[in-house]
């Protein structure tokens, strides 16, 4: 059942290591009293870590999903469109995640 | 006002500013117990992402990484990669709590997430004069009940996991989430570079082993999100 190529010990490694990266991320400057801030210059590279991270990680999924091994389908290529359109015009996940999941599967149920 | 009402007072009001969160909150956390269970994580290893992580994309990144046969350590630094604007939000903090005591910003650091700061940080600036034991009873009232929900419907997911038939083309859920996050945050011609040169970057750099390609492309997008930042300002 276990499709995961680690052994449990690597797991746990991976969750504590990231669990603690993560906090140290966190405490950083809260835990640095009178270091008031970062530099401009890194303050506006860190503003876009996430949007730098994110659309690259998930690009190859939609493109090359595994479901259809790796084969290009439309109606995953559709619900992608719609999720990211209707987020970014309403500024909502919610809405974003409902327009994705409906656009998915109207798509899948059409094309059987 | 005393100071004792006026922490009470804070910690309603960030209470009532948290608790609609819940609805990203409930459904991202369910869906991760969904997908770590799926992906063949057992219950205590889902639930420790939930409970000593606790912050949702970098969770999935790491699960599906993983699902990738990732190396772990590529796994960490990509997942890491993904929480450095959290070092953003506590620089942004620390002129405000800076001064409590130890525990109490060990504390707000774990808490640390999306909404708890996006809350906290538009308060201390609207009322900058809050006293400081004010300033942390508002921060814990926007996340004392955001935290327990996220690890009780992590939990919740991770049962229903192994029920929820193929039909449901599941394996769709995490590319639908990251882009449900990642629409909102498109909001300057900048980050939309920045996600831009994400997107062609990753899909150009595929075949860098080891998924270095990812991180590069993310060097990359955040340096061209900075430029173009920097030349809007310019420009204006």
């Amino acid at each position: 059942m276990n499709s995961l190529q680690y052994s449990d010990l690597t797991i746990w490694v991976i969750i504590f290591v990231l669990g603690l990266g993560t906090f140290l991320l966190r405490f950083s400057f809260l835990g640095l009293i009178g270091r008031r801030g970062f530099p401009e210059w890194v303050l506006r590279h860190l503003r876009y870590t996430a949007v730098a991270v994110l659309p690259g990680l998930v690009a190859p999924l939609v493109i090359w999903p595994d479901a259809t091994q790796g084969a290009l389908d439309i109606p995953r290529l559709a619900a992608a469109s719609a999720t990211v359109l209707v987020g970014a015009l309403t500024r909502n996940a919610i809405a974003a995640i409902f327009a994705g999941a409906g656009t998915l599967y109207s798509l899948l149920w059409l094309f059987g | 006002m005393s100071v004792a009402k006026e922490k009470r007072a804070a910690f309603w009001r960030g209470t009532r500013d948290g608790v609609p969160f819940l609805l990203v909150v409930v459904p991202f956390a369910v869906l991760f117990g969904v997908v770590g269970t799926e992906a063949g994580l057992p219950l205590a290893q889902v639930m420790g992402f939930s409970i000593l992580v606790i912050a949702g994309a970098a969770q999935f990144t790491a699960v599906q990484l993983m699902v990738d046969h990732t190396p772990a350590i590529i796994v960490i630094v990509s997942a890491l990669a993904v929480n450095l604007r959290m070092a953003m939000y506590s620089a942004a903090l620390t002129p405000h709590l800076g001064t409590a005591k130890l525990w109490q910003r060990a504390l707000v650091a774990y808490l640390c997430v999306d909404q708890s700061y996006a809350c906290s940080h538009a308060e201390y600036e609207r009322r900058p004069d809050l006293p400081l034991l004010a300033k942390l009873a508002y921060f814990v009232g926007t996340i004392w009940i955001i935290a327990p929900s996220w690890y009780v419907c992590t939990f919740l997911g991770a049962l229903l996991g192994e029920t929820i038939p193929e039909a449901w083309a599941l394996d769709f859920a995490v590319p639908i989430c990251f882009l449900a996050l990642i629409g909102p945050a498109l909001r300057t011609l900048a980050h939309v570079s920045a996600a831009m040169a994400s997107v062609v970057g990753s899909l150009c750099l595929i075949w860098v082993p080891y998924n270095l390609g990812l991180i590069l492309a993310a060097v990359i997008a955040m340096m061209i999100g900075a430029e173009v930042e920097r030349r809007m300002e310019q420009s204006r």
